[in-house]
This record gives structure tokens, sequence and C-alpha cells, in this order.
């Protein structure tokens, strides 16, 4: 396709907290010069800047890609905001991946931040206006209820019960409790823990969902020719996706996220990716509820339609299994800042395939990883692979 | 990376610092005003749910009648062919039982929102509705449930003429 080869070279992130002193601004200056300090680069290095934020409406600040843009390190550069709700923390790496892929850039900086907090009293209340203004709106749907449907129908297409989704809240908040940046994690919950929590929307109970959060965290990516100067430990981009549903929800059979599919085969198709499931070794899907760890495990091809729950009870997806997902303790224990969390799971991939993971390193030195999110009205699905060599 | 930096960026505020008033913040309270036209396809939608009837549209190409309807077919990118006239009962597809209102306030009675298949269009094709008359643990995925409508006068030609659906034999 005559695109360059593009590399991670640098992360950096904030902690997750429900309610942060530091504005978004502060947050996004803080993860976008630690990505910066921890490749020694400097602003003047960066050619360009990609950023990534959710709905206005948990800020109140109109034009908030405008407003972020100094603390994201965009200053007199070429900049460009990029959003597709949920899965806006892996969509923007792509924004600056072809930055960079296509030659424009050499060196683009990309910044995902949240602050969800500054919406009263309940940052829930804004997700009232991404429903259809005619048609359901005025049925008052709390986003939290699509989920449960989508949960639902999905457990009745298989059989599952809440015990055998609940292992996934466990093992992710478990993993969290590694993570320096976590804010939920426990090593101690259990999965009684978590069915005798309390009920929101059945099936989705307190301890399924992932928690409101303020974060930052941002990238380096940089072409062969300066990554290969600049680090001997480039993690290469080897292949993205992104695919989007029909908005007509309601049309849509929600016990399988076919556009997570198709996303999947864009990235794999580019990475020269044949067998995923023995070609990609570590695994950061999205998982602001538990369930929807399984639903993407399944539409990333990485599990059989409905057989996602038995990998996880065999423990294959446990840290130290033989496809490690969610080491980093995901959306469930690190915690979602929106955009943040996505870009959350690409850091972790390059964390990991470089060995740098601390107490969340998995065994096996893995070479190959993805991360993968997801957003909009139940409706987008955004893919990166990373790998080490090559 | 992560494992040599011992104290990451952000400060998490407390309950207690705001009792304290150890935080300073401002607030403001939008009041944003709207008015949605329907448009040409809910627009009738909504004119035929004053009359007590639900109508979809069909595509003559993909053989799709879909509702809610559309005057495009998003899947053959072409005008729809015809207008036609839906039952207004149907199954339910998946459903929840919740204790959240929109804004995270928590009710007592669970509200029983469901995506039900409307018979009469193509398969799967499911509006997001609410049910009503049943109790909670009886709701069932496949469930036959008909539409409550609002009394004639009193409907204005919106998705809440219909009150909510319940289960009809």
């Amino acid at each position: 396709m005559g695109l360059r080869k593009v590399a991670v070279v640098g992360a950096g992130m904030t902690k997750f907290v429900r309610r942060a002193l530091e504005t978004g601004k502060e947050l996004a200056y803080e993860a976008a010069k630690m990505a910066l300090d921890s490749c020694e680069l400097t602003l003047d290095d960066v050619d360009g800047v990609a950023l990534g934020t959710a709905p206005e409406a948990f800020d109140g600040v109109h034009m908030k890609g405008e407003y972020l843009s100094d603390g994201a390190g965009a200053w007199r550069k070429p900049f460009m905001r990029c959003y597709v709700g949920g899965g806006t923390g892996v969509f923007t790496p792509i924004q600056g991946w072809y930055h960079v892929a296509s030659g424009l850039f050499d060196v683009c900086l990309v910044v995902c931040e949240e602050k969800m907090s500054s919406c009263q009293p309940h940052p829930q209340g804004a997700f009232l206006t991404i429903f259809d203004h005619s048609t359901e709106r005025p049925l008052e749907p709390n986003l939290l209820w699509i989920f449960a449907l989508e949960m639902n129908r999905y457990m009745h297409m298989h059989g599952l019960q809440k015990k055998d989704i609940a292992l996934v809240s466990v093992k992710n908040k478990r993993n969290a409790a590694d993570h320096p940046c976590a804010m939920l994690g426990d090593p101690n919950i259990t999965v009684e823990d978590v069915l005798n929590s309390e009920v929101l929307a059945w099936p989705v109970q307190r301890l399924d969902v992932s928690p409101i959060s303020d974060g930052a965290v941002a990238l380096v990516l940089a072409s062969e020719n300066v990554a290969k100067r600049i680090t001997d430990k480039p993690v290469w981009i080897k292949g993205v996706g992104w695919s989007l549903d029909s908005a007509y929800w309601t049309n849509r059979d929600l016990y399988y996220p076919k556009y997570v599919e198709y996303a999947a085969r864009m990235a794999y198709e580019m990475a020269g990716i044949r067998e995923p499931r023995k070609e990609i070794h570590i695994v950061e899907p999205y998982d602001p509820f538990d369930y929807k760890e399984l639903h993407h495990l399944e539409g990333l091809l990485l599990a059989d339609k409905g057989d996602a729950p038995r990998l996880t009870a065999e423990g294959v997806t446990a840290r130290t299994g033989n496809m490690p997902v969610c080491p980093s303790g995901g959306l469930l224990g690190v915690g979602n800042p929106i955009a943040a969390a996505g870009l959350m799971k690409v850091a972790e991939i390059f964390w990991q395939l470089r060995g740098e993971a601390g107490k969340r390193q998995v065994p096996g030195k893995p070479i190959t990883g993805l991360a993968q999110a997801w957003g909009d009205l139940m409706q987008v699905g955004t893919v990166v692979i990373l790998g080490i060599g090559g | 990376m992560t494992s040599k930096i011992k104290e990451f960026p952000g400060v998490a505020l407390r309950e207690s610092d705001f009792a304290e008033k150890k935080i300073l913040y401002t607030t403001w309270e939008p009041n944003a005003r709207y008015a949605w036209d329907a448009g040409i396809a809910i627009g009738r939608y909504l004119a035929e749910l004053k009359q007590g009837r639900i109508i979809g549209t069909r595509c003559h190409k993909c053989r799709r009648t879909v509702v809610p309807p559309r005057n495009f077919c998003e899947w053959c990118f072409r005008p729809m062919d015809e207008w036609v006239y839906l039952e207004d009962y149907g199954v339910v597809n998946t459903y929840s039982i919740t204790y959240v209102k929109w804004n995270m306030v928590r009710v007592e009675q669970p509200i029983l929102p469901a995506v039900i298949e409307i018979a009469g269009a193509s398969k799967g094709m499911g509006i997001m509705h609410l049910l009503g008359e049943v109790e909670p643990d009886e709701v069932k995925i496949g469930m036959k449930v008909q539409a409550v409508w609002k009394p004639a006068k009193e409907r204005v030609g919106a998705i809440t003429d219909i009150l909510y659906f319940k289960p009809v034999e």
C-alpha cells in the first residue's frame, strides 16, 4: 500500500481517579509530558498531534478539543481531534498512525483525556442525549439499559449464567491490584462479591460495570528511521482496523458484535495474521462491562461464539494463561475515563511487549498483542495490533 | 517504563476535601432548549402512532421491512419503496429489569425496558419500548407482547402514545 512503518516509542499516563484535582488540560499535559520524557523527546520533535476525547456534555465545554489542545502539546502544530464514543481511545492512535504511515509526519503525539466528574450530579445523565430524539429519548433511557439489553441477549443466546460472566470482573479487578494507576484493584474480590453487588439494571450489577473516572494517557508514534534512532525497543503498529455498524441498534442482533469482527479482520489482514488464536499472544479487549470482554474476544475471532466464558473459567485468559486478556486490569479494574481508558490498553500492550510492565508482566515474552475498543451506540469497533521484531 | 516510575501524576480528591472546603470550583446550570423536527420517515411514524398504528418501510432490493421506518435504505442506499402497516404486537428480543432512571436516581418499582420485534416487519426488526402489566420475574425472551395505547384523545404523535407492551397469549 506504500505505507511507512510506524512504531510506538513512548507512553505516559496519569492515575485514573473518581475526581481529579487537575483540570482536563492539566491531566492531558501530565500524560503527554511523561510520554515525551519516556523517549527523551521534546515538543520541538513533534510534527503533529492527534487528540481523542469523548462527549462535550461531560465537561460542559464546547469545542473541547481546542480547549485541551495546549495541554496536549498542540501549540502551533497540525492538530486534530477525533471521536467515536467509547471506541475513541483506540481510534485516536489509528489517526496518529496514518499521519506517520502516510509520510506526512515523522513524529506524532497521541493524547487521550477524559474528565467525567465535572458532569453533576452524575455523568450518566449526559448519555440520555445520545439516543434518537424522536423514537427513544422520550422513553428516558439510561445508557446502562442498553448494555443490560445486550448482556441479556448474549446470555440468552448462549445459555450463560451471571456467575460465568462475573469471573471476568474478578480477574480484571485482581489484575488491577498490580497497576500503579488503578482505581478499583482488589486482590481479594470473589465471584460472590460480584453476584451480591447492587442490581442496577439486571443483568448488570454494580461490580459488573466500570467506574466513572478522570484521567489521561499519551503515546509517541514515530516513523521507522526516527524510531530506530531513539530506541532499541520500537513496538511496531502492525495493523489497524475499525468499522461502524448501523445506529438502528434495535434492528441488530446484539448477541454478536459483527462490527468488531470487521475491524479485526481489517487489522489481521494488514498485519499478515492468518491464525489470530496462535499469533496474538496478549489481548486488551474493551471491558467497560464484564460481559463485553467475552463479547469482544468472540468478535475478535479469538474465541468461538459463546465459548469465551469457558476460556475464562479454565484460566486461559489469566495473566499467566495461554492468552492473557486484560493483564492491565482493564476498565473494570484500572478505571474508565472513556477515551483515556482505550489508549491505556494500547499503552499496556506497548509496556508488555517491551517487558516493562513490572508486576503486571505476562510470562513467555509475548511478541504480538492486540488492543480493542468499542462505543458509539453499541456500534463501533476499533483495533490496533502491536508487535516487536520484523 | 511503568515499572520504573514510582509515582504517577494525578491527585484524587476525597469527599472530605469538599466538606473542609479545601477545593475551589465553579458551577453552571445550562438551560439548553431544542426543537427537533421529526423528519419525513419518523414524521409519518409518529403520525401513525397517533392513529394507533405502527408503520414501517420496505426496500424491494434487500426485501427488508424495517421499523422504525426510514425513507432511504441504509444497506442499498436508495429510496425505500413502500410504507407497510405492521401489527401492534411482537415478541421480546431482550429485556432488562432496571432500578435506575436516566439520571441514575433509583426507583422502587423496576422499569422494564425491552427490544420488541414487531410482527409484520422482517425478522429481528425491533424497537425499544417498555413492558408493563407483568411481574419482572415473569418476563421471558420470546414472550409475545402487545401495545397498550393511550386513549385516542390523549395521543399526540409520539413514541409515548404507546404506554407499554403487555404479555398476551
